[in-house]
C-alpha cells in the first residue's frame, strides 16, 4: 500500500491523476462537490492522515515546524473549495429551477451591523487569537544553527509559498519560472475583471454561468499553484530529488541526468549529424515551434472554439487573454515534455542566458 | 437621545410617580457622566438609532457600513477571511514592535537575541506567535482572494479593488519573505538565498539574465554581479550584513508602510463600491 501511495505521488503520476479528478468533477459537479462526498472525501482524507502518521518518514516531514501550516493549508483549501462549489452547484439548481439564488432569497432584508456582523466578527478573531496561542504554546517557532554561508543544507528551500516557484526551476530556467511566471501570475490576475466580461455571477456562487473563468481559475490556483507548493514541500529531498511520502530522504539516491535539448534530439539522434556552429541554426526548429505555439494556435483555437468570445471581448481584450492563456498552458506543457522526453529546452541559446 | 424620549415617555404617562424620583445607580450615574459621554459617546446601543450610531461614531466600526445585506453576513459568503487578515496584520503589528524590542539587525547580535528570546524571556511565545500569525495570514490572503473570485467580486464596479488586493498579496508573501531572513540562522539564510537567486535572472537587469550580455559598450558589460537587480536587493555579492539591514528595514518600515496606505484604500473602495457584493 505504502509502496503504491509512493508511486501514485511522483509528479506525473499525481499531476495527471489531479487534472483528471478536477475536471471530471466540473463535468459532474453535482456529484462531486455534494455534501455527502464532502463527508467521503473528508473523512477519508483525514483517516489517511492520521493512519499516515504512524510512518515515521512521514512524520518526520509532516512535523517539521514551517511545514505544518501546509498541512493545515490543504485541508483549509480543500474544504473552502468545497464550500464554494458546494453553493455554487446548489445556485446553479435554482437558477435551472427559475428561482432567485441562495443569496438573493434573503433580500431585501438588511441588518444592522452592530451587533449582527461586529459579534461574527468578535467570534471569529477570539477564535483565531485562541488556534494561535495554542498553536504558538504547543509549537515551537524553528530556529536551526547559526547562519553559515559556507554550509548549505541539502535541500535548500525557498519559504514554503515560493516552492511552486522553486519546484518550477525543475522544469524552467531560472528566469522564467522565478521572474516571468510570478510577474504573470501577478498581471494575470489583475487582468481577469478586463478580461472575464461576463456580467453574470457577480455576488452570488455560481458555477454554471461562469463555466470557463472558473474552470481556468481554479486549474492554476490549485494544480499549477498550491499543488506544485505541496510537490515541493512535502516530496523534494536532497538535491530535489523526488521521494515519496513514506520514503527515506537518502542523500546518496542517484536520478540519472539525461535531459537533453531539443536541437540534440533533432540534430544528433534523428539526422545523425553534430550540431551546427550558428546558434540561429542550432535553434532553428526550437524557433519555429515556439513561433508555432503562440501564432498558429490561438487562431486554431479562435476558430474552433472561442469564436462567440473573441466577437464579445473584441481583439485587444482577446489578444490578452489568448496569450495569458496559452503561458499558462505551457507550464504544465514543458512539464510533460520533461516527464515524457526528457526534454531539456526547446530553445536554448546559453550565449545570452537564453533558454526556454 | 432615543433613551431619553423614552424616560420622558414614562414619566408623562404616570406623573403620580414623578415627585418619588428613585435614586439613580451608581452605574447609571457613570454611564450618563460626561467622562462616559465623551469616550463611550453613544453608551450601550439598544435602540435601532443609536445601533446606527455606534458604528457611524467610531473610527473601528466605521469600516463597516451601518446597514448591510443579510445575506453578506452570513459566515458561508464572505468566510469572513479579509477581516482575518486584517486581524492578523494587527497581531503582527504587535508582536513585531514586541519583538524589535530584543532584536538587533547585525550578523553579530541577530542569531543571539534569537535564542536570548526563547531562553531567557519567561513564557515566551511572542516570536511563535509572529511567526505561526505570519503562514496563517498568508493562507487568509489566498483564501480571501479565491472567495472573491468565487463569488463573481472582481467584477464591474470592483475591478481597481481587486487590482489592490492583488498589490497586496504580493507585499504579504514580501513581508513574510523579508522576515524570513530576520532570525539569522541556517534556515533562513539559504531560504532567502534561494530566493533571491532568482533575481540573478532577470531578463536584463540580472547578470546572468537573459540579454544582460548584450548590454555592453566597448565589451565592457553594464550588468554584472556587482551592480544588477540583485546586488541591489542584497546590498551586496551574496546574503551578508548588508542584506540583513536591507531586509529589516524593509520588513518593519517600508513595507508595512505600503501595505497599511492600500489597505485603508482596499477598505475605502469596499465601502465605495456598494459594500460586500451580493446579487443585483
Amino acid at each position: 500500500m505504502k509502496d503504491i501511495i509512493n508511486v501514485i505521488s511522483d509528479p506525473p503520476i499525481l499531476f495527471t491523476l489531479l487534472v483528471i479528478i478536477l475536471f471530471t468533477s466540473f463535468k459532474y459537479s453535482e456529484i462531486f462537490w455534494s455534501g455527502k462526498a464532502m463527508i467521503v472525501v473528508g473523512v477519508s482524507s483525514v483517516l489517511f492522515f492520521i493512519v499516515s502518521l504512524f510512518d515515521e518518514n512521514f512524520l518526520l516531514i509532516v512535523t517539521k515546524p514551517d511545514n505544518v501550516p501546509i498541512v493545515g493549508l490543504i485541508f483549509l483549501i480543500f474544504f473552502f473549495t468545497w464550500l464554494a462549489m458546494w453553493q455554487a452547484v446548489n445556485n446553479d439548481k435554482r437558477i435551472a429551477a427559475g428561482k432567485p439564488v441562495m443569496e438573493a432569497e434573503i433580500e431585501p432584508n438588511r441588518v444592522i451591523v452592530w451587533p449582527d456582523l461586529v459579534y461574527i466578527e468578535l467570534i471569529a478573531l477570539t477564535l483565531t487569537l485562541v488556534l494561535l496561542i495554542g498553536w504558538s504554546v504547543l509549537l515551537e517557532a524553528p530556529l536551526e544553527q547559526p547562519a553559515n554561508p559556507a554550509n548549505s543544507p541539502n535541500p535548500s528551500k525557498a519559504p514554503w509559498y515560493f516552492l511552486g516557484l522553486q519546484e518550477l526551476l525543475v522544469y524552467f530556467d531560472p528566469w522564467i519560472a522565478g521572474v516571468l511566471l510570478p510577474g504573470l501570475c501577478v498581471v494575470g490576475l489583475m487582468a481577469i475583471p478586463f478580461i472575464d466580461k461576463n456580467p453574470k455571477g457577480n455576488g452570488y456562487y455560481s458555477f454554471a454561468e461562469r463555466k470557463m473563468a472558473i474552470s481556468i481559475f481554479i486549474f492554476g490556483w490549485l494544480l499549477l499553484w498550491i499543488l506544485l507548493i505541496v510537490i515541493g514541500t512535502f516530496l523534494r529531498g536532497p538535491n530535489w530529488n523526488f521521494f515519496g511520502p513514506y520514503e527515506y530522504w537518502d542523500v546518496h539516491k542517484l536520478e540519472p541526468l539525461v535531459n537533453i535539448n531539443l536541437s540534440e534530439i533533432v540534430y544528433i539522434k534523428w539526422f545523425g549529424v553534430g550540431l551546427p556552429n550558428n546558434w540561429f541554426l542550432r535553434e532553428i526548429f526550437g524557433i519555429g515551434i515556439l513561433l508555432a505555439y503562440f501564432m498558429i494556435t490561438p487562431l486554431i483555437l479562435t476558430k474552433k472554439y472561442f469564436s462567440d468570445l473573441f466577437l464579445k471581448l473584441g481583439i485587444g481584450r482577446y489578444a490578452i487573454f489568448i496569450a495569458l492563456l496559452l503561458l499558462m498552458v505551457s507550464v504544465p506543457i514543458k512539464m510533460y515534455l520533461r516527464w515524457l522526453f526528457n526534454l531539456k529546452y526547446i530553445l536554448a541559446i546559453p550565449e545570452i542566458f537564453f533558454n526556454i | 437621545m432615543a433613551d431619553e424620549n423614552l424616560e420622558k415617555g414614562s414619566t408623562t404617562e404616570a406623573p403620580e410617580a414623578a415627585p418619588k424620583k428613585k435614586k439613580k445607580s451608581v452605574w447609571k450615574q457613570l454611564a450618563e457622566s460626561q467622562v462616559a459621554k465623551s469616550y463611550f459617546r453613544t453608551g450601550i446601543p439598544k435602540t435601532r438609532r443609536s445601533r446606527l450610531l455606534v458604528v457611524l461614531n467610531s473610527l473601528w466600526l466605521h469600516l463597516h457600513p451601518a446597514r448591510t445585506r443579510r445575506h453578506a453576513v452570513r459566515l458561508r459568503y464572505t468566510w469572513c477571511m479579509g477581516g482575518l487578515s486584517f486581524f492578523l496584520f494587527m497581531v503582527l503589528t504587535v508582536t513585531g514592535i514586541l519583538l524589535m524590542f530584543y532584536y538587533r539587525p547585525t550578523v553579530e547580535y541577530a542569531y543571539m537575541d534569537i535564542v536570548d528570546l526563547r531562553e531567557q524571556v519567561p513564557l515566551g511565545i511572542m516570536r511563535e506567535l509572529h511567526r505561526w500569525a505570519a503562514h496563517l495570514m498568508v493562507i487568509t490572503v489566498w483564501l480571501h482572494m479565491f472567495r472573491v473570485f468565487m463569488t463573481g467580486s472582481y467584477k464591474p464596479p470592483r475591478e481597481f479593488n481587486w487590482g489592490v488586493g492583488v498589490i497586496l498579496l504580493v507585499l504579504t508573501l514580501l513581508l513574510s519573505f523579508t522576515g524570513y531572513l530576520l532570525p539569522w540562522d541556517q534556515l533562513a539564510i539559504w531560504a532567502v538565498t534561494v530566493g533571491t537567486n532568482m533575481a540573478r535572472a532577470t531578463p536584463f537587469l540580472g547578470h546572468e539574465g537573459p540579454g544582460a550580455s548584450l548590454l555592453q559598450i566597448g565589451g565592457i558589460s553594464l550588468v554584472h554581479a556587482g551592480n544588477d537587480v540583485r546586488f541591489a536587493l542584497l546590498g551586496g555579492r551574496f546574503v551578508g550584513e548588508a542584506t540583513l539591514l536591507r531586509f529589516y528595514v524593509l520588513h518593519c518600515v517600508a513595507l508595512p508602510f505600503v501595505v497599511i496606505i492600500l489597505m485603508a484604500l482596499h477598505f475605502f473602495r469596499i465601502r465605495k463600491d456598494g459594500n460586500i457584493s451580493g446579487p443585483v
